[in-house]
């Protein structure tokens, strides 16, 4: 066997100890904070206040400002979790399915907020709170998904076989959801013609589009936040032996 | 490894043979969910040939997750997992085999039973021999995916209703073109298409799941 000579860079092994992660995150954690509160109020106040109303829609179509960066998190979401249980497979890191497992609840919070705001944002709209649009379905799979890894995560006690079960079944969930997405949109053609299309983009101007960019920026930021504080608390709970945790500024209180 | 792969085949088998309830019950289970279809919904003829491709389907992945739960679950319990594991075969060819094993004795019988299901149902006769093929194509899959599953949950205390709650999204797409190819077969509709992807995705599922339920079984 030849040894390769391309190694992952030297980061990549540093996030994998527990000591360098915790401290990392706790130098990146206030940035995203920043970020997020400030693109998510700046998005929303000028989405919700600002922006002009839809021709059509009215005001109702406000909600797009929470409903899509929901719906788009919540399917990067599904894939982020499922890289990071595939690095804590391939590199044996421990850091990594904390972070998978720090992935799972935010991603079906975003994934039920995204449903419960499409189906408000659909009363009035189309009249009905809930229709077999292919969206629709495979949004609720997805959602079915998430119940899935959270059931099996929460089954296995033992913190690192529960990460690698997880990662498992994340990752052929993530193969998954594409083949699923398409037999949904299949199966809808098949069975009548969708009235209304999500699928093609209404052109926006760029007044309805641009707050859109800075919410759908601000989630991702908010996310990775929440990841990290999840993740750092599982730090703090799993490594409660370790000495440098004992002698860190946060724990110690000096 | 074939050989090895035919010991565990013949070995599952010849268990199922000295418990034949394991064999029966899951087709009991699949009769009886079939019959409370007419008495809940309705026994005209019209509904039911209409809801008979859907029906036929959700209840035969029903059964087939219900005998899933046990694949590996009395191997786990009685220590034999842990020696077929430390064999010098890769796990995946366990799973594959026990897998094959399972479908012979859950999947097989399923689509033998289905011509009688079908008649009870009162789906057109012309789409008899599509339901046959597109249950042949597809329940493969179904067990594929659900070794994964029982894989998983091998080991964990009320692993049964958490399987289900793992592998039935899973199992979309396989019920859609397996229920649709029936639908259109009955209207005279041409099926091949169904049938393509129908093999596609077992295709799929025999080069993924039985690694992926491997690397389960050795956690």
């Amino acid at each position: 066997m030849t040894q390769s000579s391309w190694r992952m860079p030297r980061w990549f092994h540093q996030m994998g100890s527990p000591k360098w992660f915790y401290d990392f995150s706790g130098k990146m954690q206030p940035w995203f904070a920043v970020l997020a509160l400030l693109l998510l109020s700046w998005g929303m106040a000028w989405g919700l206040a600002f922006a002009p109303a839809d021709y059509q829609q009215g005001n109702s179509f406000r909600i797009m400002y929470v409903h899509v960066p929901a719906a788009i998190l919540s399917q990067s979401i599904f894939i982020g979790m499922a890289v990071a249980g595939a690095i804590g497979i391939v590199w044996k890191m421990k850091v990594a399915f904390m972070v998978a497992r720090s992935c799972i609840s935010i991603g079906a919070s975003f994934t039920l907020i995204a449903l419960l705001t499409g189906a408000i944002w659909g009363k009035p709209t189309w009249g009905a709170y809930w229709v077999w649009d292919a969206r629709l379905t495979s949004t609720l799979v997805l959602l079915f998904l998430y119940a899935g890894v959270m059931a099996l995560n929460q089954a296995i006690t033992e913190r690192q076989i529960a990460g690698k079960a997880t990662a498992i079944l994340a990752i052929v969930g993530t193969i998954n959801i594409p083949i699923i997405k398409y037999s949904v949109e299949w199966w809808n053609t098949l069975h009548q013609a969708s009235s209304f299309s999500l699928t093609q983009k209404p052109s926006m101007p760029a007044e309805m589009y641009m707050p859109l960019l800075l919410t759908v920026l601000g989630s991702y930021c908010l996310f990775v936040l929440v990841v990290l504080i999840r993740t750092r608390t599982q730090i703090i709970e799993t490594q409660s032996h370790a000495s440098w945790l004992m002698q860190h500024k946060d724990v110690s209180g000096a | 490894m074939i050989n090895f792969m035919l010991v565990i085949i013949r070995r599952d088998l010849l268990l199922v043979a000295r418990r034949p309830a394991e064999l029966i019950n899951p087709l009991v289970f699949f009769v009886l969910v079939v019959a409370l279809f007419p008495l809940g919904v309705s026994p005209e003829a019209s509904v039911l040939s209409q809801a008979a491709a859907g029906v036929i389907w959700v209840s035969a992945m029903l059964a087939t997750l219900l005998s899933l739960e046990l694949l590996f679950k009395l191997d786990y319990d009685d220590g034999s997992l842990e020696q077929l594991l430390l064999a010098p075969y890769p796990a995946w060819s366990l799973v594959l085999a026990k897998v094959i094993a399972h479908w012979l004795v859950s999947g097989l019988p399923l689509i033998l039973l289905s011509p009688l299901i079908a008649n009870l149902l009162f789906l057109p006769t012309q789409a008899i021999p599509t339901l046959m093929l597109s249950l042949l194509l597809g329940t493969p899959t179904l067990s594929l995916f659900g070794a994964i599953g029982a894989a998983l949950v091998t080991g964990v205390r009320g692993g049964g209703i958490l399987l289900t709650l793992l592998i039935l999204p899973l199992y979309v797409p396989v019920i859609i073109f397996g229920a649709a190819a029936v639908v259109a077969a009955s209207q005279g509709m041409a099926v091949d298409g169904y049938m393509a992807l129908l093999a596609a995705m077992l295709v799929f599922a025999l080069m993924i799941t039985p690694w992926a339920a491997g690397a389960a079984l050795k956690l």
